[in-house]
């Protein structure tokens, strides 16, 4: 008989073939994705149009509150309501991926606990469903702006580039996150804290135009630290066109903070993943 | 040729006593244990932690082919040993060597997910067994035969019964193709016809030269199934062999038995100022080569009493319960008149009558057949393993007894 392959399990060492073997569950990441998509709208009256309907009141609501009643100035030639929209839709595609990144070790604890594979799957299957969440909302996007008749410039084709840093964003973060979740129950009370917060830190009902008006105030270059702020003006920027603000000397550091983050977070993550079935 | 090489494995916890309550730390308190130790304090109220080896140095080499089984008591290791070997732990210390794919089964239908359709589950739970999509669609059809289930298939398996949940669960790894098979008890549940069903699937696969580790309490299956056998203790590997030298072995360690009493004076025995026991015994009349009570085994109950009555009326009688405590039997000997002294009695139990299972006796002696004078409520205890010849079936045998009583069966007649 011929051999498939061989293991070696040891103290302290990873698996060998980690990444290679991560590549051999593709199918199972694919899969797992698809069970969190079918699972969740089922026994739900008006099923999927949640995913339309949250973003779309979200927008209402913020509308009416910066436009109508603290009657914020959105940039010039864009109609406010649209680029509430398109902040909302480029937050909540972070947002919604780095809550379930943290939570997905947790709430796959029965696989943690029965079967082994390279658990990375588990966040990385909560990324593919962040984005297709983000397709369907980029979806109501398009009607609005077609309502408004507000078509995008050239710009549109580096949308890609801004969807890609936010995922990227929302892993590095959330990884972190997934692995202090399965010790500290804490992370579970934080995570929509800071998702609360970050909402309103971000420039998602406002012009980055406001902040930038204030770059001589110490909190100027604290701001900026936050990567998804050049981010989510970049996206703004890719839909809406040149009215929209976007400085891009801010999206160098954000890839900075980001590639770091990154690489601290899978290092820790490759680090602990043996041992969650010991604490979870 | 070894496909699994295990050297030195130790798997160890570290068990918080301070924190026993809770099920899991939070932050507040990892950072005011920093915090104390930061500041020199803490010393008093110090986290008592206690390591907890749930393997230690546990060495052994398995063969291509072999059907290992492993035994032990609750707690002894064998789960822990098993994690390890799916890599779903990390040993703390050791290293194990394995040669082939391995399929794990530690669970019925791990990952079912209750709103999905069972049909979705199969695909589902075939991923995370590690099947490729390809593979789960050739067994698709043969999967939901073996199942049982072909009216459900759309149907969410939280509407299923626990038994089609199972069958589901057990037909999907049953198409597993692994070189090593790794099973923890998934016997233990579904119905006496499906029980077959895998056991004769676990057959096919080790027949196809596939090596299987199974672990289970149910011994005579491991009897049935595996050529070899571990014996865990304590997280150490006790014994490993033949299995039914290391089920022998593990059965005398295992039975909770009270077998024998003697007080050499009519003073330390248990009794009154009219009669005191002087022995109760337990004799079993052991198959050959083993030293536990099978139900094939008959045994024999001895008891001695010092009579200190003149010239009266006796008899003994003695109740068999079984452990869960329903009386089993209440026998008793003829009354007789006695003259003060030592009274012997003995009673034999005979072979192929008690089912399997935990058993006490009491006796009692009685005088003018009426009277109670003394009683000896739990005098012996003893168990009665499970033994069976000629079946391929090994769930619980139903009922307290289980005789071998003349059942004939013939054909009567030949349709043509």
């Amino acid at each position: 008989m011929k051999y498939s392959e061989e293991v070696v399990i040891e103290a302290g060492h990873g698996a060998k073939n980690y990444w290679k073997d991560l590549w051999k569950n593709r199918e199972l990441l694919w899969i797992l994705s698809k069970r969190d998509l079918s699972v969740r709208y089922k026994q739900t009256a008006i099923g999927a149009a949640w995913a339309v309907l949250r973003p779309f009141a979200t927008t209402v609501v913020m509308v009416f509150v910066f436009s109508k009643i603290a009657r914020l100035k959105g940039d010039v030639g864009i109609p406010y309501p649209l680029m509430v929209l398109a902040g909302i839709t480029i937050w909540n595609l972070f947002a919604n991926t780095f809550t379930q990144i943290s939570h997905s070790i947790l709430i796959n604890s029965n696989l943690v606990t029965k079967t082994y594979f390279p658990r990375l799957i588990m966040p990385l299957s909560s990324v593919i469903v962040g984005f297709i969440d983000f397709l369907i909302s980029l979806f109501l996007y398009a009607v609005i702006a077609i309502w408004y008749q507000h078509p995008p410039n050239w710009q549109i084709i580096l949308l890609p580039v801004f969807v890609l840093l936010s995922l990227l964003a929302a892993l590095s973060f959330g990884l972190i996150f997934a692995v202090m979740n399965v010790r500290f129950r804490d992370i579970g009370q934080l995570i929509p804290f800071l998702v609360q917060i970050g909402f309103y830190v971000c420039p998602i009902a406002y012009s980055g135009k406001l902040v930038e008006a204030n770059h001589d105030v110490w909190w100027y270059d604290i701001y900026y630290l936050n990567p998804l702020v050049s981010i989510i003006d970049g996206f703004k920027w890719c839909l809406l066109g040149d009215g929209a603000f976007f400085n891009i000397e801010h999206l160098y550091s954000a890839m900075g903070i980001i590639a770091l983050t990154l690489g601290i977070s899978i290092y820790y993550f490759r680090k602990e993943e043996n041992s969650f079935v010991d604490y979870i | 040729m070894q496909v699994i090489v295990a050297e030195d494995i130790s798997k160890k916890y570290i068990i918080d006593h301070q924190k026993a309550m809770r099920k899991s730390s939070t932050l507040r308190d990892t950072f005011s244990e920093k915090f104390k130790h930061f500041f020199g304090k803490g010393e008093q109220d110090e986290i008592e932690k206690e390591e907890f080896w749930a393997l230690r140095d546990v060495n052994f080499t398995v063969e291509q082919g072999d059907r290992v089984g492993i035994v032990g008591h609750n707690g002894a290791g064998k789960s822990t040993l098993l994690k390890i070997l799916s890599k779903i732990t990390e040993p703390s210390a050791g290293k194990v060597t394995i040669k082939g794919r391995v399929a794990s089964l530690l669970e019925v239908g791990t990952g079912f997910h209750p709103e999905l359709t069972g049909r979705e589950n199969i695909y589902l739970n075939g991923a995370i067994l590690g099947m490729k999509k390809h593979e789960i669609k050739a067994a698709f059809d043969s999967i939901i035969d073996f199942a049982g289930v072909e009216k459900f298939l759309d149907t969410p398996v939280k509407r299923y019964s626990s038994g089609m949940y199972v069958r589901l669960g057990f037909a999907i790894s049953a198409h597993l193709s692994p070189e090593i098979l790794i099973i923890d008890e998934v016997l233990a549940v579904g119905d006496a016809d499906f029980q077959k069903k895998c056991l004769g699937k676990m057959r096919d696969v080790s027949e196809s030269g596939r090596t299987i580790l199974f672990v289970s309490h149910n011994l005579a299956a491991v009897q049935s199934l595996c050529n070899r056998a571990f014996y865990f203790e304590h997280g150490q590997l006790k014994m490993q062999g033949d299995t039914t030298h290391v089920v022998n072995n593990y059965l005398s360690h295992v039975a909770k038995t009270n077998l024998e009493h003697y007080w050499e004076t009519p003073e330390q025995g248990p009794g009154n100022d009219q009669v005191r026991f002087r022995t109760v015994r337990i004799d079993p009349d052991f198959q050959e080569g083993k030293n536990y009570i099978d139900v094939r085994t008959s045994v024999k109950v001895h008891i001695e009493f010092w009579n200190m009555l003149e010239r009266a009326d006796l008899n003994l009688s003695l109740h068999l319960y079984a452990f869960t405590g329903e009386c089993i039997f209440n026998v008793g000997t003829t009354s007789q008149s006695f003259e003060k002294g030592l009274v012997t009695a003995t009673l034999e139990i005979p072979g192929n009558f008690l089912n399997d299972g935990s058993y006490v006796i009491s006796i009692m002696v009685v005088k003018d057949t009426s009277t109670v004078l003394f009683q000896l409520p739990e005098a012996l205890s003893f168990e009665v393993e499970d033994h069976r010849e000629g079946v391929t079936w090994y769930g619980k045998w139903p009922g307290y007894v289980r005789p071998q009583l003349n059942f004939q069966i013939n054909q009567s007649e030949v349709l043509v």
